[in-house]
């Protein structure tokens, strides 16, 4: 059931949240053996929250997200649960405070059913620089879901929480939704308050929601935008309900299709079925026009100056004080190495080695500042773009979800995030929505892919309104993948 | 921009993470490899472009200087690895 659904059931008192609290529960003991997207187990929680809901439903609240299971990564704080980042540095940390995104969401009726596994950090594309759990993609077992959002993006391909709630850097909400067949939505910089989400990147962080439909994310996405006092970043501007502007057709926009990014570089069957997309989107009603961001090309590099610098800053304050593990050492500097030493995981120690670099004496108007005018072409690229069309469609992903251990390379890795990187650098909202099936190259199961559209500044309504008139008229989303996978609901 | 390599050892120290033998080596050689990536950087023409620090509008957010409900300091507390009394505990930093 999609948490549309479910909400109006609950709310209507077809099915009360207890009933669906316990059947999400069964489901997470069926198929968790397998899949692996939860880090922590919320039963005893979630079974509270549920009663909570059908009292608070029988006193006659409305409730938008009544008894609507949800799943949060685990780099997001919920009061009083162990809240890891999926790093050993905090892995015995528990939460004294709710993210507001969190906070709203529960407050809308969801019920949390656990703390999904991600990237320590979120540094990663593929879930696997988990230090605490390993989360394998649902549709294929030996693959991953992608990342760093994988935990909650197979939560709910799994149907283990109808709402995964992600953050997205450079493409952690996006790629894994693309993974596992799933809507992945990336809304503008600031729009939903980063309160609560353990910072990665502060200026290209941004929650968002992987859901089963495009419905789904609008529902998610007009509860947790708008302002916070609690996070100054957080826009203090109207947000338009998303839920209203879903469409059913494109007719009077203009698509851009991107020249640099041709798919023909993604194989014969990926480029075919994003051919596919774009003539959907033709038939529609939308006009094809062709753009350019010819500096798109040189996002990686920005986002690997840039992304690194901040990590390397925000991270400073796990230091064996306030929180989490220490490792003691002759004096206080040797505590601090030895602590972050036996606390941080590969990914997250070269990611905090980089951006001590890029922002060392000497080095800094040479990476750092250099890294942030490359950032300001790409954002008058886009702006150049959304001069000719309304939205832009584009690959969500590099390639379908790969095997375990095969990106040991970490630039390999990072080109995972090519096509989602330059959209975060340029603030934008960006979604992927499920355009298809391919089997991979060497691959026996078919694996999903995802169309990426992005919109303007602001643009929420209108990006969610085109994907859900997209997903309407190819039904990738609600379609049963071609055959045997590891996990059918 | 020309570097060369990196001094790990020299940046690890600045980061505050002690490394082993065999992660200097690896790193070195990883982000050796990154840095020959990001050069691609160099072709582009910024010199009259300015920064992007962040891209939404907001500037100097303030608010009143007023109390607001925090956190118990217990609660806070119960997070550390070590505390004594209502205080974090450190390893002594000025010597005796």
């Amino acid at each position: 059931m999609t948490a549309a659904e479910i909400a109006r059931d609950v709310s209507a008192g077809r099915i009360s949240a207890a009933e669906i609290t316990a059947s999400t529960l069964a489901q997470v003991d069926a198929v968790e053996g397998d899949v692996g997207a939860y880090l922590t187990a919320l039963n005893d929680l979630a079974r509270a929250y549920a009663t909570r809901v059908d009292e608070r439903i029988s006193a006659g609240e409305r409730l938008a997200l009544a008894g609507v299971p949800i799943a949060v990564k685990d780099n997001m704080c919920l009061e009083g649960t162990r809240t890891t980042c999926g790093s050993k540095i905090l892995e015995h940390w528990i939460a004294p405070y709710s993210a507001t995104a969190v906070a709203r969401l529960i407050q809308a009726g969801a019920i949390p059913i656990g703390k999904a596994n991600c990237d320590e950090f979120a540094m990663g594309s593929s879930c696997e620089n988990s230090a605490l759990g390993v989360t394998r993609n649902p549709y294929d077992l030996s693959r991953v879901p992608g990342g760093s959002s994988g935990g909650s993006a197979a939560a709910v391909a799994a149907s283990e929480a109808a709402i995964g709630l992600g953050s997205d850097t450079g493409g952690s909400i996006r790629e894994p939704a693309a993974f596992c067949n799933l809507v992945g939505f990336k809304p503008t910089y600031g729009r939903i308050s980063r309160y609560g989400l353990i910072a990665f990147a502060s200026s290209l962080d941004q929650i968002g929601p992987l859901t089963r439909t495009v419905e789904d994310a609008a529902l998610a996405y007009d509860l947790m935008a708008g302002y916070d006092p609690m996070d100054a970043t957080s826009l203090n501007r109207p947000v338009g309900r998303t839920a209203d502007s879903l469409r059913s057709d494109l007719t009077g926009l203009r698509v851009g299709l991107v020249r640099e990014f041709d798919t023909k570089v993604l194989g014969e069957r990926s480029d075919a079925l994003y051919r596919e997309a774009y003539r959907e989107l033709e038939r529609l009603g939308a006009e094809l026009v062709e753009v350019s961001l010819p500096t798109a090309d040189y996002g990686l590099a920005t986002y690997y100056l840039i992304a690194p610098a901040e990590c390397s800053s925000n991270l400073a304050r796990f230091d064996g004080v306030r929180y989490g593990l220490r490792v003691e050492g002759n004096d206080v500097a040797a505590m601090y190495d030895n602590t972050r030493a036996a606390g941080f995981g590969a990914e997250v120690k070269r990611r905090i080695l980089i951006g001590t670099y890029a922002l060392s004496s000497g080095y800094y108007d040479a990476y750092y500042v250099r890294a942030q005018k490359a950032r300001t072409l790409i954002g008058r690229d886009f702006a150049r773009a959304f001069a000719q069309c309304d939205l832009i469609a584009c690959p969500a992903a590099s390639c379908p979800a790969f095997e375990f251990n095969a990106k040991s390379d970490p630039y390999s890795m990072y080109l995972m995030d090519y096509y989602t990187i330059p959209m975060s650098l340029a603030g934008v909202p960006a979604l992927s929505v499920p355009c298809g099936w391919t089997v991979p190259e060497g691959g026996r199961l078919p694996m999903p892919l995802g169309l990426q559209l992005c919109a303007p500044l602001f643009g929420e309504q209108l990006l969610l309104g085109a994907a859900h008139a997209y997903e309407r008229a190819t039904n990738h989303a609600s379609a049963h993948p071609p055959e045997t996978g590891a996990v059918r609901s | 921009m020309t570097p060369d390599t990196i001094d790990i050892r020299y940046v690890a120290k600045l980061a505050r993470v002690a490394l082993s033998d065999d992660e200097i080596e690896r790193f070195s050689k990883e982000l050796g490899e990154l840095l020959g990536h990001v050069r691609a950087l160099e072709e582009l023409d910024t010199a009259s472009v300015p920064a992007t620090a962040q891209v939404v509008e907001s500037r100097n957010v303030l608010r009143e200087d007023v109390e607001r409900p925090c956190l118990d300091r217990e609660v806070v507390l119960e997070g550390a690895p070590q505390r004594q009394g209502g205080f974090f505990r450190v390893p002594r930093i000025i010597a005796q």
